[in-house]
């Protein structure tokens, strides 16, 4: 099969014997948001960091247009890392480098390493950068240093780094957790908005369960490592959420 | 009635400072220091201290040419040491490097820090000859040990998440040195090289006593021919041009901030 992203058996034990994640299923074809949700400690960013390999799965395949990454090395992981952005949770922008070249570093894994060096990039990839720039709101601030930015700007920074690799796929671990309310409703309404006018599909770890079913058309709700609900945000019920996070008493 | 007590009695503490005392006295008197030794030698110094003054510049040029060398076996070291160790201390960074590439690489730099640079000139006198380039080497080698391993321990420090990003872009593995490493530590690995290049400056004019190269080797030969006028003269020279280097390098450390 070839377009989106499946997941077949996926597992991962970071001590031999206690799986964070078990025998994972999934599908995501084709277009929009999809919120993955669950307490902490459930495997929700081990699941997210097995896609790009940030984190090695000890079993099951991840396949990207039909393409198996797990078994992937080297160059050939690294140009499929490159079609798939990532947004963290702590922004990760490099503190000491201008916004402009947090930016560009999105495109490292398509300029040569020279080019990079110098600052030389292609016309066409600073152009976008601007675009990107404008497109999150921070026109004036291309030669800031990150570590001058506030969190809410960093993480636009980062959205705006991860669509610079144009990705085909994207990534975002607990985008929103570092920011306040607000900020925390105008970042997730920006990803969505930007990946949905580059028709890029996002996956997002979200622990707001009211921003998942307002921004995201499929929600996905882990309990120990395993898939408990998968659907639609209207059909997710306070039963569901119960299994999902146990108890009742936090509702 | 009992007195309590307000504070715990040190014994171990007490009588280790009074057996270093012992030590210290028993000492003095097995090297022969005592005050008549002392009064012979400060009668000495005002002697040695009389025949320095005036200063004598006559013999300007060899000064300056002496100088000159130990300045260029400075920065010569300093440049050197500096494009070793940059690639050095990314291996020996235990946060980037497996155990058996780091392990090597810092056993290597310990390697080049456990002898002092005197010793490191005396070697390579005596295996490349005299004069300036047995200089340089030496302290090349010392230059390496000193930025390596701060170097190495700053790269260790740096924060991985930055890392990581940069990673995650599809980037190689030079490109994220570039982008992810190498900008958390620039700052600090130029004022390793500053700090560095100030003190070979300081440890240039030293060399030259073993036949290393630069003022070091003029200064000793002026001793030895009893010149003590032109030993200050030296000296005042050495003085000046660490002052002048130790105020440059202030402001430029500055400058970065």
């Amino acid at each position: 099969m070839s377009g989106g992203l499946s997941i077949r058996g996926l597992s991962k034990a970071y001590v031999p014997g206690k799986p964070v994640l078990r025998d994972i299923n999934l599908d995501f074809d084709g277009q929009g948001v999809t919120a993955i949700i669950g307490p902490s400690g459930t495997g929700k960013s081990t699941l997210i960091r097995c896609i790009n390999r940030l984190v090695e799965p000890t079993s099951g395949k991840v396949l990207l247009d039909g393409q198996d990454l797990v078994p992937l090395r080297g160059r050939a992981l690294r140009l499929a890392r490159r079609r798939i952005g990532m947004v963290f949770q702590e922004y990760n922008l490099v503190e000491r480098l201008a916004v402009m070249e947090n930016l560009l570093s999105g495109r490292l894994g398509y300029v040569p390493l020279w080019r990079a060096w110098l600052r030389r990039y292609p016309q066409e990839d600073i152009d976008r950068a601007f675009a990107l720039l404008d497109a999150v709101g921070l026109p004036e601030h291309a030669t800031r240093r990150a570590d001058a930015l506030s969190g809410g700007q960093r993480q636009r920074v980062g959205i705006a780094r991860a669509l610079m690799q144009r990705p085909a796929l994207l990534l975002a671990d607990e985008p929103t957790s570092s920011l306040d309310p607000r900020t925390a409703v105008e970042v997730m309404e920006l990803l969505t908005r930007l990946a949905g006018e580059q028709d890029v599909p996002v996956i997002v770890n979200i622990h707001n369960v009211e921003l998942a079913k307002r921004y995201c058309g499929r929600i996905i709700g882990m309990h120990q490592g395993s898939i408990v609900f998968d659907g639609p945000p209207e059909k997710l019920m306070p039963e569901h959420l119960t299994l999902i996070y146990g108890g009742e008493d936090w509702m | 009635m009992t007195r309590r007590q307000a504070f715990a009695s040190n014994w171990q503490g007490r009588t280790a400072l009074i057996a270093l005392a012992i030590y210290c006295v028993y000492a003095a008197m097995q090297l022969d220091i005592s005050w008549a030794r002392i009064a012979v030698g400060l009668g000495e110094g005002a002697r040695f201290l009389g025949r320095m003054w005036p200063p004598n510049f006559e013999r300007w040029d060899t000064l300056v040419e002496g100088l000159v060398e130990s300045l260029q076996i400075a920065v010569l070291a300093s440049a050197l040491g500096i494009v070793i160790s940059l690639p050095l201390s990314l291996l020996a960074a235990r946060n980037l490097s497996p155990w058996w590439i780091s392990g090597p690489a810092r056993a290597f730099i310990a390697l080049c820090r456990s002898l002092h640079y005197v010793i490191v000139a005396i070697l390579f006198v005596k295996a490349v000859g005299f004069g300036a380039l047995a200089g340089v080497a030496a302290l090349t080698v010392a230059s390496m040990g000193f930025i390596a391993k701060l170097f190495a321990e700053a790269i260790e420090e740096i924060s991985m998440k930055q890392v990581e990003a940069v990673r995650a872009t599809g980037a190689g593995r030079l490109a994220v040195l570039l982008y992810g490493v190498l900008p958390q530590v620039a700052s600090r690995f130029v004022g390793f090289c500053i700090y560095q290049l100030d003190s070979n400056l300081r440890n240039s004019t030293l060399v030259g006593i073993v036949g290393a190269g630069g003022i070091g080797g003029t200064l000793f030969a002026a001793f030895k021919r009893f010149d003590y006028d032109f030993v200050a003269a030296i000296l005042l020279s050495i003085i000046a041009m660490i002052f002048l280097a130790e105020v440059i390098s202030a402001r430029i450390r500055k400058a970065l901030q």
